[in-house]
């Protein structure tokens, strides 16, 4: 490429606020014709919503973007489209009770005699999986392919409707490595057809090896650049970390006890060929660290005894939980915020009363079979008043609630039953400052008493300040364990990413 | 509870209309009669209503009242079973019926509309090959036994009495209201109902609760299957019961309950079973609307009753929402 020809796709000073949050501040972007293009962050960095600005899902607020120096309105996929502009989803979008050649014409079916001509599609179906290499009857039923030919399909469907620029969002996240190596083969054969790739990963080792420039974002922001031969793990973990957290949030040293819960050679159903062992102490903090789709959820869940457990054991204060079941983990004092409120914390349509009452009811019943309406009520009193909740009346439903009153409604469920170990999933997340700093002082209010907190958590602020202990998660397995004088960014981010454990001490010391 | 107020206006003004327009209306006969099919059908809807509670949904209740309707006389007449038997027999067939259904739904994980639409095919079937096709009567016995649909108890000082079925009703409503609203299973439901992910999370057994559901579902269909049969003294295993579950379901729709889940009130539904016989007698007695039309007019009273019951929830939440926009400014 010269200097005097533009770049094929340019952002300049996208902004982009969701609801008084800036996402994306003054962004700016420039990818060549035929070039693979990284762009990479950490959670929350602002990607996704990059790669949705420029294929059209949603507008920005202000910034321009400009197509072979010219300035275009991408503000439909359809208009993207039009632009040669197409987003391969992280979750495919095929419908997997059809055959390949009706899902790469899904919407565009030729048509003879008012009749889908399925010759045709047959025909030009052929052409496109050529192009990605795959060597497949355009008849076979999608649903029995493997996920890695079915991304391969979702990239024949873009190539067929003239795609010159293809947006790649976790393309790697459910592909072994032998599909992984295969995506890289296609990836070379298009660049080489001169297709333009922007290619978003968290796996920093990919991007070594498949990247021509890398564009680093932090906090919405522009944090750097790197052309190919600056690409390596380390400069990229360098311009993806760096923030002051000092003003985040002080939190109290406390006592630490006696260990409370033991997970031992646990396989969840999610990562079957990776064991995890840790362990919590009473009255410490510990954050569960690592990008999204690590498995620190599913392995909560498995904690829980929401998911079953391939195998291994838990334990709460040294006795093994039997038979794995949700009422036995709470039965031992093991609570859980989930991450999705709305649907596994909380029964929108009850009123906050009902939902603090629900795990407890079987417990604090009477006679056998009747609910304590007054126990109920003065549980629920409780918790509105220690935890301020805000709502109108105690039968008020959920639904109408803040997120961080709710989220408190979802803390407020657990507090009731005094657990011995509380796991919370992304306990901040879609909470405003306020509600946050108040979920973080609960928090540390129960680490005082004793309770032993176990929390996952994408945004590194709260990890870093809150964690008196933290372990990292990448693809399923424990990558390592970081006290607090360990603690730092770039170190968990080098476990986050698979960097090994020895380059972490060094990097921590430096 | 505003709910059940607005079916209770409808079920007011179809009496007093029906009762200008017809004076055989407020008959003794007609009313102690429409007081017995409407306490019967109660019975039904209740049952109904725990399993839509639970977001689920009982096809097979009609099939299930031709199977108990036509096996409790042939177990007495031509297997000369003895009443204690014979009764404890259709206990143990409506609880094993509702049983199996919670199995299959929960456990086999099969979809309830599907488990009891076989329900509502393989009960028919089993019946009228248990009984060859034979109508099944008393043949003018057990009039005791009979009592139980038949009698009544007579008011002091008036003609009147309140037939059997009604008492039975009142006892099972008193049971109901007791169970959905005051103890832990029933508060279970309503959560399930709603959002079963979320009372998963919270510890709870929600499979053993869907099948307590269905069990009540099945009990009560049983029930009613007996009292049915002890009140007309004989079933013609080919129409026994026939539609039935419609009956029972639409009185639980139009009496408050969400096919979606999680809510309802038993006073809605009894009120809602009640409004659907209303509706039948006055079809039957005002000459003015042709016989032939019936299930055009039911079809369209609920259709009128689900469509104000939405518009009402829409003005709701317009209003709510009003209102937060005048408190922020």
């Amino acid at each position: 490429m010269t200097d005097s020809q533009p770049p094929l796709i340019e952002a300049r000073g996208l902004t982009k606020r969701f609801a008084g949050v800036t996402a994306l501040n003054q962004v700016s972007l420039a990818v060549d014709q035929g070039e693979v293009h990284a762009v990479i962050g950490e959670n929350g960095a602002g990607k996704s919503t990059l790669m949705k600005i420029l294929a059209g899902v949603q507008p920005q607020d202000e910034g321009a973007i400009l197509i072979n120096g010219e300035v275009v309105s991408l503000n439909s996929v359809e208009r993207a489209m039009g632009h040669g502009i197409a987003l391969i989803h992280q979750e495919l979008n095929l419908a997997d009770n059809l055959d390949v050649g009706s899902n790469i014409f899904l919407g565009r079916e030729p048509t003879r005699l008012g009749l889908i001509d399925s010759r045709q599609i047959e025909a030009e179906s052929e052409k496109f999986l050529e192009m990605v290499g795959l060597d497949i009857s355009p008849k076979t039923l999608v649903g029995t392919l493997t996920i890695g030919v079915q991304q391969m399909i979702e990239i024949a469907k873009a190539l067929s409707v003239n795609a010159r620029v293809l947006i790649m969002d976790e393309p790697t996240s459910s592909l072994s490595q032998l599909e992984t190596e295969e995506l890289f083969r296609v990836i070379e054969s298009l660049k080489s057809q001169g297709v333009t790739i922007i290619y978003i990963s968290h796996r920093l080792f990919e991007i070594e090896t498949i990247a021509d420039r890398v564009t680093v974002l932090r906090d919405g922001e522009n944090a750097g650049q790197l052309t190919r031969d600056q690409i390596s793990h380390e400069a990229m973990v360098e311009m993806m970390v760096g923030r002051d957290i000092s003003q985040f949030y002080a939190r109290e040293n406390h006592q630490i006890g006696e260990t409370v819960l033991s997970i031992d050679r646990l396989r969840t159903l999610a990562w079957p060929r990776h064991e995890v062992n840790l362990e919590v102490k009473a009255g410490e903090m510990v954050g569960l660290a690592g990008l999204v789709g690590a498995g620190r959820s599913e392995m909560l869940r498995t904690v829980f005894g929401i998911d079953a457990a391939v195998s291994g054991s838990i334990s709460v204060n040294g006795q093994k939980l039997k038979n794995h079941s949700c009422g036995e983990a709470i039965e031992m004092g093991i609570a859980m915020v989930p991450e999705d409120r709305k649907q596994e914390g909380l029964i929108l349509d009850m009123g906050t009363k009902d939902n603090i009452s629900l795990p407890g009811l079987s417990q604090n019943r009477v006679g056998g079979i009747f609910a304590n309406a007054r126990q109920e009520a003065s549980d629920s009193d409780l918790m509105i008043k220690e935890m301020r909740i805000k709502t109108p009346g105690d039968s008020q439903p959920v639904r109408y609630l803040s997120g961080g009153n709710q989220q408190k409604v979802v803390i407020g469920k657990w507090l009731s039953m005094n657990p011995t170990v509380l796991l919370l999933d992304e306990p901040t997340r879609g909470v405003d400052i306020g509600a946050k700093q108040e979920i973080y002082r609960l928090m540390e209010g129960l680490a005082e008493k004793g309770v032993g907190i176990l929390f996952a958590s994408s945004e590194m602020e709260e990890v870093l300040s809150m964690s008196d202990r933290v372990i990292v998660m990448h693809e399923g397995c424990v990558t390592g364990e970081l006290t607090r004088e360990e603690l730092s960014e770039e170190a968990i981010m080098h476990l986050a990413t698979g960097g090994a454990g020895t380059q972490v001490k060094t990097a921590a010391k430096g | 509870m505003k709910k059940a107020l607005g079916i209770l206006g409808l079920l007011i003004f179809i009496c007093v209309a029906t009762a200008i327009m017809s004076d055989r209306f407020l008959t003794e006969y007609n009313v102690e009669n429409l007081i017995r099919r409407s306490a019967l059908f109660g019975i039904l809807s209740i049952g109904a209503a725990f399993v839509i509670i639970t977001a689920g949904i009982d096809l097979s209740i009609g099939s299930v009242v031709c199977l108990v309707g036509c096996i409790l006389p042939w177990m007495l007449i031509e297997c000369e079973f003895s009443v204690p038997i014979a009764l404890l027999s259709i206990t143990g067939i409506s609880l094993g019926i509702g049983l199996t259904h919670g199995i299959l739904i929960t456990k086999v994980k099969l979809q309830p509309f599907v488990v009891t639409l076989c329900g509502l095919l393989f009960y028919r079937g089993l019946t009228r090959g248990i009984v060859q096709d034979q109508t099944q009567g008393f043949r003018g016995g057990f009039s005791e036994l009979r009592e139980l649909s038949q009698g009544q108890l007579s008011l002091p000082y008036t003609d009147f009495g309140i037939p059997n079925p009604c008492l039975i009703l009142i006892a099972v409503a008193i049971l109901a209201i007791i169970l959905l609203n005051y103890t832990v299973y029933g508060r279970y439901m309503l959560a399930l109902g709603r959002n079963e992910t979320a009372t998963r999370y919270s510890g709870i057994n929600t499979d053993k609760i869907t099948i307590l559901a269905y069990v009540i579902c099945g009990l009560l269909s049983g029930l009613g299957g007996m009292l049915f049969v002890l009140d007309v003294g004989s079933a013609q295993p080919v129409d026994f019961g026939n539609f039935y579950e419609l009956y029972a379901i639409a009185g639980a729709v139009l009496g408050g309950c969400s096919l979606r889940g999680g809510e309802g009130t038993i006073i809605g539904v009894i009120i809602g079973a009640a409004v659907m016989q209303v509706l039948k007698n006055t079809i039957t007695l005002v000459d003015a609307i042709p016989t032939n039309i019936e299930y055009a007019v039911i079809g369209a009273v609920i259709l009128g009753g689900v469509i104000t019951d939405e518009l009402v929830k829409r003005l709701a939440s317009r209003r709510r929402a009003n209102l937060q926009a005048k408190q922020t400014d």
